[in-house]
């Protein structure tokens, strides 16, 4: 049923997947916190920018980081300089054009649920004792843990769907670059509709499934942390 | 204990040497989405009688243009017109003397519903469908192309209003596919198999009402100096085989 390139381009997505959830929230993690603490223009308008890629058509976003990152854009020139290769039509570009367009979905979540923590748990913090470290890992990520599951999902969720971008700069190459949405296009203008559709019907049912335990494993109002401790 | 060590030691380097001195070579090939089929049979065939392998990726010919001008990884690319080819020649990012024709697409008029088109064509005149689906002119030679028969006809004007644009002939295909349109101009080989049709009912499009359809194919920088990619080049061009694939499929060939 699954050919070896089905499973290639699965493996290369879940690859994808896994590798940009992390940068993402080692980025966006802190580049929520640092959102979330103090409301200078400044703050907004990165915040305004780090949005982008849900507005932007992907394709748009894509062809600008194709230009960038390319030998003749800036980033590229850099690369060179430093006798890097550049990053379009590989594996490391494809997971900084994913991490790109995965960070709204988690900076938004994050930054509202740092925002709704306040500074009050953490003065309590410090007045018990706790430092830094004791208190992000005893108060921090507790308080805020349903927003970072989100944030983990839909990270990962969206590197896997994600299309436009990462055909842009990933070339389409089998196994090194043809993750499984591009697999899906490649049957499609093959006509093989077959095939296509035991694919992209896997992919509804990955969908479901994710939104479905972002839903199970944040309870509704029941023990809403959050909420509980604005009161408090 | 020493000496055997060394004895595997030597074999195993032997052997990797052996593994890269092999005569098989790998390149990339940049292929327009609508020669997806033709050119994997293509490769395989080519890699059956040469050892080559070409690895192939598939896209739009105009993000292909975008990622060629960033130095993608590509040694030969079969696009899906002549005037993209035609513009990486003039910018001199291709092997000099190597863009020729490889195929000539074929104009269709098709309905999923058999016995719908007729083989005069007769089905546009009578004009009595909702929607007739065509690529996009700007974008794709196909929609180029069938503005083009249209305006011969005499058309133009009375389907205007009934015409949906597609992107690229994918997409106008599936408008059709779906019932969403009961008429599209696509390519012969999007419902051709083996020279017959596959379903539907369909009109050739005389060549007389269109100007041809040229797909070109060029030699890229990375593939320049590369013997196996000019072996491949010259096997899509002249060999009967590949030719014999690509006729298979519903392109004609040159000349």
């Amino acid at each position: 049923m699954l050919t070896d390139a089905d499973i290639n381009a699965i493996w290369l997505s879940l690859r994808l997947g896994a590798t940009t959830t992390l940068f993402t929230l080692l980025i966006g993690g802190p580049l929520a916190w640092w959102l979330s603490r103090g409301d200078t223009f400044f703050r907004r308008l990165i915040g305004a920018v780090v949005t982008m890629p849900l507005v932007l058509p992907p394709t748009v976003l894509g062809f600008y980081l194709l230009v960038t990152l390319g030998p003749l854009g800036p980033v590229g020139q850099a690369f060179r300089a430093l006798g890097i290769p550049t990053l379009p039509f590989t594996f490391a570009g494809l997971v900084v054009a994913s991490v790109l367009c995965s960070m709204p979905f988690v900076v938004q979540p994050l930054q509202n649920a740092f925002e709704a923590l306040g500074e009050r748990p953490l003065e309590a913090a410090a007045t018990l004792g706790a430092g830094t470290l004791d208190a992000f890992l005893t108060v921090i990520l507790p308080q805020t843990r349903p927003a970072l599951l989100t944030a983990t999902v839909m990270a990962f969720a969206h590197a896997i769907g994600e299309f436009g971008v990462v055909l842009m700069i990933g070339g389409n190459i089998p196994k090194v670059t043809r993750v499984l949405s591009m697999q899906i296009y490649v049957y499609v203008e093959n006509g093989e509709y077959g095939q296509a559709h035991i694919l992209a019907g896997g992919l509804m049912a990955f969908a479901v499934l994710t939104m479905m335990a972002i839903q199970l494993l944040n309870p509704k109002r029941k023990n809403k942390p959050l909420t509980g401790l604005t009161r408090w | 204990m020493k000496k055997i060590a060394l004895a595997l030691l030597a074999a195993l380097i032997l052997t990797l040497g052996l593994g890269l001195n092999a005569q098989a070579e790998e390149f990339q090939v940049a292929v327009a989405a609508n020669f997806t089929k033709p050119a994997e049979k293509i490769a395989q065939a080519f890699e059956k009688k040469t050892g080559h392998k070409a690895i192939l990726s598939f896209g739009s010919t105009g993000n292909f243009y975008s990622q060629i001008k960033q130095e993608a990884p590509f040694a030969a690319f079969l696009a899906a017109d002549s005037a993209t080819p035609q513009k990486l020649e003039n910018e001199k990012l291709i092997k000099p003397g190597s863009r020729f024709t490889y195929a000539k697409g074929a104009l269709a008029l098709w309905s999923k519903t058999t016995g719908y088109v007729d083989d005069k064509g007769e089905v546009l005149k009578k004009n009595q469908f909702k929607k007739l689906a065509v690529a996009d002119p700007k974008l794709a030679p196909y929609g180029k192309a069938a503005h083009e028969a249209l305006a011969k006809l005499g058309l133009e004007k009375a389907v205007e209003a009934k015409i949906v644009t597609g992107n690229n002939i994918t997409q106008t295909f599936q408008f059709a596919e779906s019932g969403n349109a009961e008429l599209a101009f696509i390519a012969w080989s999007q419902v051709c198999q083996d020279g017959q049709l596959t379903s539907g009912s369909v009109w050739n499009v005389p060549a007389d009402l269109y100007s041809p359809i040229l797909q070109d194919m060029v030699i890229l920088k990375p593939g320049e100096n590369s013997a196996a990619v000019q072996a491949f080049a010259d096997y899509v061009k002249s060999d009967p085989e590949a030719r014999k694939i690509i006729l298979s499929f519903g392109y004609e060939l040159s000349e």
